[in-house]
């Protein structure tokens, strides 16, 4: 059964894990504020996975960059460019090396809580398989979950 | 380039810098005059006090001839609410290289991206100190010829002191073992240990010092801090539990090293002082040869093979 209706124009990403596409708009700074329609389902049942979390975003199509940002929290989502009803290009998501402004150190006595510091905020991706992230600057671990309270 | 951590350099980048330290302790001492770095300056930025290091790196610079800019009304402008990177900009445009000194982590390695002079970390909150590593494994090699196959205890507050930390990871690179003595509250971090094993480092874990004073070569002591504690009753219990004078060095091995690196409370009796164990002091005075040759890396100028 089809939740939502296909769009004309946008983008869409599937197979976001279950519970994840809050995040995923968080991510993408999409606040409510933008005035484009935007589709959010939550956990439904997939062939893929058990269940999963889709969002469809017209008139906007997401660049590598901004779906790159995702990679933290929707690393195996599919993403099709949508261009007048049909994919016009499919997408992965990469984890770079190195997350820059997506999110801030959460170490209490880093120079990067001083929120004058006018550097980016840099954290290193040391590994993905167990994901081991630390701060550029004090090299405090950080866990997936503070790196999503502290998105930017 | 930049020294932010030990991890900036490999082991024989590492040994160079010291063989290095090594050729310029006579001019470190004042009795050959080489003025290999005149011309330039050196800015010492410390936002948080530390004489000690301070006075290192500016004997370490005038020595070669070089010119320093101290910046203790740093301390000023952060109060008015300058940011780092703004501070670095005007630095950036006064001097060639810079030792920062800061209480928050990270500080050293965000001066360093903030400006293209190199930076070099003379200790940012708990994080690194790399300069005090490098001046201890200098002192080792002094005394012992090598650090392979050392027998180290390093002593006290294993937990918060980060000297220890930097240095026990350093020590484990260059095939040292190593004894930790502490008392269980001051445990050197877990994360810390495990990194050492897996490195291939053999470490004990002890909490008794005089059993282990015999098979040392090098008895590397700490101060405990009264701050780390809550209460002062937790302090009292372990406050001056490993203390050492010269009644405990009757059966140590003759050329055994006692390191510290100051200021002591009372972990070293001055009764030893006199005694061919003591290593302290001369380690200190290390700091100024080892800031010397790394200066001059930093500025990319060549310390000559034969000087004097
Ligand atoms: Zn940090």
């Amino acid at each position: 059964m089809r939740r939502v209706s296909a769009i004309c124009n946008g983008t869409v990403i599937d197979h976001i894990p279950a519970g994840n596409a809050l995040q995923v708009l968080r991510m993408l700074h999409i606040d409510g504020s933008q005035s484009n329609p935007i589709s959010l389902v939550m956990n439904v049942p997939s062939s893929k996975v058990v269940r999963k979390d889709v969002l469809k975003i017209e008139d906007r199509e997401l660049s590598q960059e901004e779906l790159d940002r995702l990679a933290l929290v929707a690393s195996s989502a599919s993403i099709a460019i949508i261009r007048n009803y049909g994919v016009a290009e499919k997408r992965q998501i990469e984890l770079g090396e190195e997350l820059v402004d997506i999110a801030k150190c959460s170490f209490f006595n880093c120079i990067t809580q001083n929120s004058s510091e006018p550097l980016p905020h840099r954290l290193k991706v040391l590994s993905t398989d167990p994901i081991e992230i630390r701060c550029a600057y004090c090299t405090r671990s950080q866990s997936l979950a503070q790196i999503i309270d502290s998105l930017i | 380039m930049d020294l932010i951590t030990m991890n900036n350099l490999t082991n024989e980048e590492s040994i160079s810098l010291l063989e290095d330290a090594k050729k310029l302790v006579p001019v470190a001492e004042g009795s050959v005059h080489l003025p290999l770095l005149q011309g330039k300056v050196l800015a010492n930025l410390f936002f948080e006090n530390s004489t000690r290091t301070r006075l290192s790196f500016e004997t370490a610079m005038k020595r070669l001839g070089g010119e320093v800019l101290n910046l203790s009304e740093v301390g000023s402008s952060v109060k008015k609410g300058e940011t780092l990177y703004d501070t670095m900009q005007m630095i950036d445009g006064y001097a060639d290289v810079a030792a920062i000194r800061h209480p928050k982590q990270g500080a050293a390695q965000y001066a360093a991206d903030a400006v293209n002079i190199p930076i070099l970390n003379a200790g940012d909150g708990a994080g690194n100190h790399p300069t005090q590593t490098l001046l201890d494994l200098f002192t080792i090699r002094q005394g012992q010829g090598k650090i392979e196959g050392l027998n180290v205890l390093l002593v006290g507050d294993l937990r918060y002191g980060r000297t220890v930390h930097s240095l026990s990871h350093a020590l484990g690179r260059f095939g040292a073992s190593l004894t930790l003595v502490s008392p269980n509250s001051l445990k050197m971090p877990e994360e810390i240990v495990s990194d050492l094993k897996s490195m291939g480092c053999d470490v004990q874990e002890s909490d008794n010092l005089s059993s282990s004073l015999e098979s040392s070569d090098v008895v590397y002591m700490t101060r405990i801090q009264r701050e780390r504690f809550p209460d002062e009753a937790e302090y009292e219990k372990v406050a001056g539990i490993y203390k050492l004078s010269k009644e405990n060095l009757s059966s140590v091995r003759s050329g055994m090293m006692i390191m510290h690196p100051l200021p002591r409370v009372n972990e070293i009796h001055s009764s030893i002082d006199s005694t061919q164990y003591a290593w302290y002091f001369k380690q200190a005075f290390n700091g100024v040869p080892t800031r010397m040759a790394l200066l001059c890396r930093s500025l990319g100028v060549d310390v000559p093979e034969v000087i004097g």
